[in-house]
């Protein structure tokens, strides 16, 4: 039915954006601030202000009150341009899914057919669409009758106010006729078949009227069972959307009014929250630079601009954290000083760009992604016994040959064969031990591709073995930290130092972790970087860091002789401090080296240039 | 909420009862507010002269706001109609039951719209993809998101 009142994108062209200059810079400054839709990965290349470390991104936190002002900005900015009221703002922003620059197009173009598209006007009586087949034939029953009384009066009204609500949308938007019932005829709800005099009786400018519990039962179910953004009046085939204060009228009682059912209260109570917080994350999902928090039960946003496009993930890593920290009941909003490894104080750490893993630093999604689909591709298994077995030409049993001549007898079905050509053997007559039937071409290829497939796996493993250990350690970390907990205790009793003197243990376990979850990253990384230079130089950065913690790591595991406690304290702080310097250099050349623009890839990487010549 | 849906048919029921079915469709059973039958048979020429089908209306407590779930019954010797939107399993793939529905909407004008619906068929045949549909379907056509593609027929 819209269909008639689609634009194709091509119409957007001829449009001068001076047109809007005047009035954008006058009314919307903050917003214009805050919301640009459009944006480059630019900000991220100016110099970093003295605390902003190379690798890390901008971003903000917002709250849902935080997001709802940022909503309310846009609206007034529809408002203002359009000279619309806020409602009507509001529908035609999410009809356009928040695309304002968009509206104001469209609008600028054809208010009317925008705002009947969007259900706010009601449609030229003309173009009321005969909506049912069931119209046509004449046995409709008593209530198909009074819905079409509906109808007829509905084009009547819209002769008689023809020129009203399409040219000035805010002047008769709200009236409260549309709001007032119909004395001149007994009222009987269409759906509910209720006459009783005494009810109320509500109806959108479409004049559809209805009784206000139907609406209010209505309205529940669309927005807690359907998740509706945009309700629909009740009526057949009508396109006219429920304006926010509709909503609120049925679904919040006023002070005034007579407290009625608690249960259908809270109901609606409920039903009135949801929908504005299906608003919020229809304009969060609609806005690039916005994305909600991945934690169970969290309502935060975060604002990363830097990383709305995804041409940016080729250069930043963008992790963020909404600020909040644990998990459901132990959540909490504030950033505490104490912060644990456990799940209470586990902070809301999530990657803007993918949703892989919290923290792939130093390595870009693409290329984390990629890796992870690697490593649970179980086609690595299966390389391993491409190169290593061959399967019986006759029972298709696998068999590893782990020494002695070709002639192979499965152990299975016996079949005899020849382990170079795969044929039987009887056919090899008297040339026992040695095949001559392959071809000699064909047999060093064989030969070659098995080697290459061997050295690829070896390969692969050496990368693998290495990230899967420092995930395996970070995991243990947990452990560690119970540990270390322990032995800041036993410090404390053994020897004079205070509570505060040993934190620098737990500094240096946070530390540690803090560094193997890079450095697992960095194989994922060093595993796809083509050879050369560059590569030697990255792998000498984590090999320095991968020393740094390990020795970290063995002084934290070790015994503790209380005599030694002020040396151990001495090299603990001093390798915190080290590992930490060494784990700030692999981060910073690393994201240096994508904005520059400098690694290279073995493979084909979604968003950099091809790889020239894979040297693997 | 249930007073409503018991208020609704109430009413709906007992104008039948006065007033009588559209031609064509006639009131099988409708002992409770949960579930009624009704035959159905196409006026005038068409594909489906002289057939009588039986339709199954089943309520929840959400009626009239939310659809009946509405089916052809298959069983007792009963089939469903050969038709595009019509699975052999009695199903009906028709936007007025499901997303274009209206509480305005009445048991009877749901009658009365698949019966132009089947007076409108040129051709009898099955839809497309009713083999694999009929296989996966669930008990209750509700939860089938439909995907409604043809609206002349």
């Amino acid at each position: 039915m819209s269909s008639d009142y689609e634009y194709s994108d091509d119409d957007a062209d001829y449009y001068d954006e001076e047109m809007m200059d005047g009035t954008q810079d006058d009314l919307s400054m903050d917003s214009e601030d805050d919301m640009d839709m459009e944006f480059g990965g630019d900000d991220f290349k100016t110099s970093p202000n003295g605390k902003r470390k190379m690798y890390e991104v901008d971003y903000e936190s917002l709250s849902q009150p935080a997001v709802e002002k940022l909503m309310a900005e846009e609206v007034e900015y529809v408002c203002n341009v359009c000279g619309l009221d806020d409602s009507a703002a509001n529908l035609l922003l999410r009809h356009l899914n928040w695309n304002k620059e968009r509206l104001v197009e469209k609008y600028m173009d054809n208010p009317t057919s925008l705002l009947v598209a969007a259900g706010i006007s009601v449609p030229e009586p003309t173009a009321v669409p005969s909506t049912s087949r069931t119209r046509s034939t004449d046995n409709a029953s008593a209530s198909r009758r009074s819905s079409r009384g509906a109808s007829r009066l509905l084009t009547s009204i819209g002769v008689s106010k023809a020129k009203s609500p399409v040219t000035s949308p805010t002047l008769s938007y709200h009236t409260p006729r549309s709001f007032k019932p119909k004395l001149n005829e007994p009222f009987v709800c269409p759906v509910c078949f209720d006459d009783s005099p005494q009810i109320r009786t509500l109806a959108l400018e479409c004049e559809h009227t209805f009784c206000s519990e139907c609406w209010a039962t209505y309205l529940v179910a669309k927005i807690r069972d359907e998740g509706e953004l945009s309700v629909k009046c009740m009526a057949e085939g009508c396109a006219m959307a429920c304006p926010d204060p509709f909503i609120r009228t049925l679904l919040v009682p006023s002070p005034r009014s007579p407290p009625g059912d608690p249960q259908q209260e809270i109901d609606h109570a409920k039903a009135w929250s949801h929908f504005q917080e299906l608003q919020v994350r229809h304009y969060v999902a609609s806005n690039k630079r916005l994305k909600f928090c991945p934690y169970p039960g969290c309502t935060n946003t975060v604002s990363c601009p830097s990383a709305a496009d995804k041409s940016s993930l080729t250069t930043v890593v963008p992790t963020v954290s909404c600020g909040a920290r644990g998990i459901g009941d132990q959540m909490t909003q504030s950033q505490p000083q104490q912060s644990g490894l456990g799940l209470a104080g586990k902070e809301h750490k999530f990657c803007f760009g993918c949703h892989i893993e919290s923290d792939h630093k130093p390595v870009v999604c693409g290329v984390a992604k990629m890796w992870l689909r690697k490593c649970r591709d179980d086609s690595e298994t299966a390389n391993w016994i491409k190169s290593n077995t061959k399967e019986c030409s006759q029972c298709q049993s696998t068999i590893e040959k782990n020494g002695g001549c070709n002639h192979m007898t499965c152990k299975k079905c016996k079949h005899e064969f020849c382990w170079v050509c795969m044929g039987p053997w009887s056919e090899h007559g008297t040339a026992w031990y040695s095949c001559n039937r392959y071809d000699e071409k064909a047999g060093v290829d064989a030969r070659d591709a098995q080697s290459r497939s061997r050295a690829s796996l070896e390969r692969y493993l050496h990368y693998y073995n290495r990230w899967a250990n420092h995930e395996q350690s970070a995991k243990l970390s947990l452990d560690l930290y119970v540990k270390t907990e322990k032995k800041m205790e036993d410090m404390q009793i053994t020897s004079s130092l205070t509570w505060i003197e040993v934190q620098f243990m737990k500094k240096a376990v946070e530390e540690a972790e803090r560094c193997r979850m890079t450095l697992k990253w960095t194989y994922a990384m060093a595993y796809y970087l083509a050879k050369g230079n560059e590569k030697d130089l990255f792998e000498d950065n984590q090999r320095d860091l991968e020393k740094a913690v390990e020795d970290l790591s063995e002084l934290l595991e070790g015994p503790i002789e209380p005599e030694n406690i002020p040396t151990l304290r001495q090299k603990v702080t001093d390798k915190t401090v080290y590992v930490q310097k060494r784990n700030e250099i692999v981060l910073e050349d690393t994201a240096k080296g994508f904005l520059e623009g400098r690694w290279r890839w073995n493979v084909a990487v979604d968003g950099f240039d091809d790889p020239a010549d894979v040297v693997v | 909420m249930a007073s409503i849906a018991a208020r609704r048919l109430g009413k709906e029921l007992k104008e039948i009862h006065s007033e009588g079915c559209p031609v064509g469709i006639n009131l099988v059973k409708a002992d409770d507010f949960e579930t009624w039958w009704f035959t159905i048979e196409v006026m005038g020429e068409s594909e489906y002269k002289g057939e009588v089908y039986t339709l199954q209306f089943r309520f929840d407590g959400q009626y009239p706001i939310s659809s009946p779930a509405v089916q052809f019954v298959i069983t007792d010797g009963r089939q469903a109609p050969i038709h595009p939107h019509v699975y052999s399993n009695g199903h009906i793939c028709a936007s007025i039951l499901g997303n274009e529905w209206s509480p305005v909407l009445s048991v009877t004008a749901v009658c009365v719209t698949l019966q132009s619906m089947l007076a409108s068929c040129k051709k009898k045949e099955r839809p497309a993809d009713n083999d694999r549909y009929v296989r996966h379907a669930p008990d209750n056509p509700k939860k089938t998101q439909f995907h409604y593609d043809d609206d002349t027929v």
